[in-house]
């Protein structure tokens, strides 16, 4: 699978807002056809990586580069084709029905004032479908659980159509099933020869979904392999300093944490 | 239950509104201290009817139904504007303080004006300046960046407020009683200054200001998921609020320069047709400039004929129809959507 091009490539990435470093020398590249799960104590900087990566910030020494080309060439439509991410952050403050707010994913695909075309609707309604959100379709944003809300603002970042999807801890809010149904979703899409990148705390999740899994300290990337390479005692102590305990299961390895010392 | 937006659903609402706004209009030309048949109305508006009856209707009714009109339009659509600016359906340009730099702006030329020799009618351009100038003091305070965050702004604006009231009543104790008087109805707000001209003006800003904000329809959806998720939509955050500052002033500086500080329009229009007819901003803009049309030449019909002889002021009856009103649908949100 790593034969295909390179979907997201950051190299040798730097920032310090206001003088205080979160990345540095930080290089991490994505493939089209894979998933790939960054993990990392609270703080890391995973959310800062992902604005760098979809150009919401511009990191003061390094270069991203969006499927071969510099990001900072593209036009933000441009990119908004290309890619989509699913925000931490799902709050919606009006009532927007869920069918509105999925269809607010062809937005880079319209033009103008643009009302959505029969074909924009076809992909938003498979988008919820593909969530098993097609029976919320009419339903008020607000009126949904955190859960229902977080696989929404999935279908609405499927609907854009995107060749990479970037998704910032989505299984926060999803109970067990749906958390497995999107693992599911996630490998399938890699399947389809789109590139998937996962910012998640789950690490027993990400050995499952994962192609790789990319640890993230001291504001680079420390390690980055398959689950069986990343997951041991001493990367755990050095990026979340905690005492593991690897359990090996038919579904990869777990991570057991145990109070250091 | 409405489904997704279609050309087809918003002419229809649309021209509900609109039928709407016209038997507002109707009403509100046919009531007053001098009952009108809507027969006698309509047989003014095509020429006919006594002359006394058509002075009535041509020269004082209609002036004053359309300018409460094009006030509410303005307000109304300002509101929905400033809504999604600061993603929080209970905002308005009255909380941000844009409404508090028009008013300071009129009032600058109101009260001290003449003694240069500026009259009233200098009072919108003035109030738009007022308003341009809250704005810019909004965006400077904002941050070096121009970052628009809507908790720093909502707090500048309560701020600015503050500073516009003090330096309004400064400026109406300098003018002295004879203006102070008139400085009052400024700030509860009134429509009893219902020259053609200055309809025309709120006329003309509000066009502008819907021309500036119609195209940014689909941005403002995109703004509700937050600024981030807006700009990898493909659309330009900063951009997109600079334009929505810049044109709901053009909205706030005309309707508060004509007609003072009506408040509860911004607030409670939008509110209660985002519960009619859905969020999409496509359709919530316009409908809002007919719902406001509307609700205000209402209001105003209201405080003409309430007391039977003197009018109150209109900004009054927005208080007083609006205030609770927005209270039920506070409690109804739970349930009433869509």
């Amino acid at each position: 699978m790593n034969a295909q091009p390179q979907a997201l490539a950051l190299d040798d990435v730097r920032i310090a807002p206001a003088g205080r470093v979160v990345l540095t020398g930080a290089s991490l590249s994505l493939a089209f056809g894979e998933v790939l799960v960054l993990a990392g104590r609270n703080g890391a900087g995973k959310t800062t990586l992902l604005r760098i990566a979809t150009g919401l910030l511009a990191p003061d020494v390094g270069q991203v580069l969006l499927e071969g080309r510099p990001l900072a060439a593209h036009a933000r439509r441009e990119v908004a084709r290309s890619l989509a991410l699913v925000a931490q952050d799902s709050s919606v403050p009006f009532p927007f029905t869920v069918e509105e707010i999925v269809l607010l994913g062809r937005a880079p695909h319209l033009r103008g004032f643009g009302f959505e075309s029969r074909e924009d609707r076809r992909i938003a309604g498979a988008c919820m479908e593909r969530l098993g959100i097609g029976a919320l379709a009419q339903r008020s944003i607000l009126e949904l659980s955190g859960g229902e809300r977080q696989l929404a603002m999935i279908a609405r970042a499927l609907a854009q159509t995107p060749r990479i999807l970037l998704l910032d801890e989505p299984v926060a809010h999803l109970d067990l099933a749906h958390r497995l149904a999107l693992e599911e979703l996630l490998r399938a899409l890699a399947h389809e020869g789109k590139a998937v990148l996962l910012v998640s705390h789950d690490l027993a999740g990400a050995a499952r979904v994962a192609d790789r899994i990319a640890l993230l300290a001291g504001g680079r990337i420390v390690a980055c392999g398959a689950a069986r390479e990343v997951l041991h005692a001493d990367l755990m102590r050095e990026v979340f300093g905690v005492d593991a305990l690897l359990v090996e299961t038919s579904e990869g390895p777990v991570v057991v944490p145990r109070r250091a010392g | 239950m409405s489904a997704s937006l279609t050309a087809g659903r918003l002419v229809r609402v649309l021209a509900t509104l609109a039928l709407a706004l016209i038997a507002a209009l109707a009403l509100g030309v046919a009531v007053g201290p001098a009952g009108l048949a809507l027969a006698d109305v309509w047989d003014a508006l095509v020429g006919g009817a006594e002359p006394v009856v058509r002075d009535i209707v041509l020269r004082v009714r209609l002036p004053r139904v359309l300018l409460a009109a094009g006030v509410g339009a303005s307000l109304a659509t300002a509101g929905a504007a400033f809504q999604a600016l600061l993603r929080n359906p209970l905002a308005d340009p009255f909380i941000l303080g844009v409404s508090g730099g028009a008013a300071l702006g009129a009032i600058f030329v109101i009260a001290l004006g003449a003694s240069v020799g500026l009259g009233a009618s200098a009072a919108p351009p003035a109030a738009f300046v007022g308003a341009i100038v809250a704005v810019l003091l909004l965006l400077a305070a904002a941050g070096p960046r121009g970052r628009l965050d809507a908790t720093r702004l909502l707090l500048i604006g309560v701020v600015f407020n503050a500073l516009a009231s003090a330096l309004i009543v400064f400026l109406a104790s300098l003018a002295g009683l004879a203006e102070g008087s008139r400085i009052f109805l400024y700030l509860i707000g009134n429509l009893s200054d219902a020259r053609p001209a200055l309809a025309g003006w709120v006329g003309a800003f509000l066009a502008l200001g819907l021309a500036g904000l119609l195209p940014l329809a689909r941005a403002l959806n995109a703004l509700a998921l937050g600024d981030d998720s807006a700009a990898l939509l493909g659309f330009e955050p900063a951009r997109v609020k600079l334009a929505l500052l810049l044109t709901t002033s053009l909205l706030v500086g005309a309707a508060v320069a004509v007609a003072g500080l009506v408040g509860f329009v911004g607030l409670i229009v939008p509110h209660a047709l985002r519960l009619l007819i859905g969020a999409d901003h496509r359709l919530l803009l316009p409908a809002s400039a007919l719902g406001g049309a509307c609700f205000l030449v209402l209001c105003d019909a209201l405080a003409r004929t309430a007391l039977g002889g003197p009018e109150l002021p209109v900004g009054a009856i927005t208080a007083l129809v609006g205030g609770p009103l927005f209270l039920v649908l506070l409690r109804r949100r739970d349930w009433a959507l869509r």
